[in-house]
């Protein structure tokens, strides 16, 4: 777990797929959690779903039918590892932050 | 109405490309179709489209590029067409800001990407330009002194690597500060 930050899209990516989304679902959901701040471009968000598969932290949902066309992703239990220790690294910077700068309330 | 524009750009210079395309949406006429150094434009609103460019990783009818390109359509990007792997999109301004990236990562990859490809095409230019002199100096064949411009294409993509260079390394400096 000791590995480099994730980068923002896929932090926000992996957080978004704790419920099985699609493409354009991550897009909006990453958006509507950073309050507008973090845009997902198409591009950029599919070398990141396929880099992600790839690593095995995410997986792609088979299709249930519904014409459901468009491809559903969701987090595997590696992936929520890793977000997980992400979230403990970001508690860390914010916590010495908030200790340091003493704006801890 | 279709307006036709026939124009010759570098792929070093895709962002200055990308920047003419989106003033000529601004101005009510949105690209639709594309060809070799030819662009098609439609009448449409002043500023509905938002248009962008991005240099594939395989070719446009590779099943690969059909399954992004399709993606691509579920976020609301509309694939105008190809040149070899050069593609053009457009989105409805109403949906927001259009990039096809929004990282540094993936903006450097794509650089990257280009780089390679202007790379190739020197390096071919090179070997043949270097070839064609020999046998110039051989068998003093005219034909050969040809190889005159493939040397001369050389030094063209030399000077549009350079420039991707820079590009790259402005977004690498950055990167050591900003995530």
């Amino acid at each position: 777990m000791a590995e480099a930050a994730l980068t923002e899209a896929v932090y926000y990516i992996l957080l978004s797929l704790t419920e099985p989304m699609h493409g354009y679902g991550i897009m909006q959901n990453a958006e509507a959690l950073s309050g507008g701040r973090v845009r997902l471009a198409a591009g950029t968000l599919y070398g990141a779903l396929s880099t992600l598969v790839t690593k095995g932290w995410i997986e792609s949902v088979p299709d249930g039918g519904e014409g459901g066309r468009q491809k559903k992703y969701r987090i595997t239990p590696s992936g929520r590892e890793v977000l997980r220790g992400e979230f403990a690294r970001l508690r860390e910077l914010y916590e010495n932050g908030a200790r340091i700068l003493g704006e801890n309330k | 109405m279709r307006k036709t524009v026939h124009k010759l750009i570098w792929g070093w210079d895709f962002d200055k490309e990308e920047a003419w395309l989106n003033e000529m949406a601004a101005k009510g006429l949105s690209l639709i179709a594309v060809g070799l150094f030819r662009y098609d434009f439609e009448e449409t609103e002043p500023g509905e489209y938002q248009v962008a460019m991005e240099l594939l990783e395989h070719g446009p009818n590779h099943p690969e590029s059909q399954q992004y390109f399709k993606f691509l359509e579920e976020t609301g990007v509309e694939h105008l067409g190809s040149v070899y792997r050069w593609a053009y999109y457009r989105r409805k301004t109403a949906d927001g800001p259009f990039e096809v990236f929004s990282d540094k990562e993936s903006r450097m990859k794509h650089l990257i990407r280009i780089l390679w490809l202007v790379a190739l095409i020197a390096g071919v230019n090179f070997y043949a330009g270097a070839y064609n002199l020999w046998i110039f100096y051989l068998w003093r064949n005219p034909i050969s002194l040809l190889g005159l411009i493939n040397l001369a294409l050389c030094a063209l993509c030399c000077w549009g690597i350079w420039k991707l260079w820079k590009k790259i390394k402005r977004l690498k400096d950055d990167g050591e500060i900003y995530e």
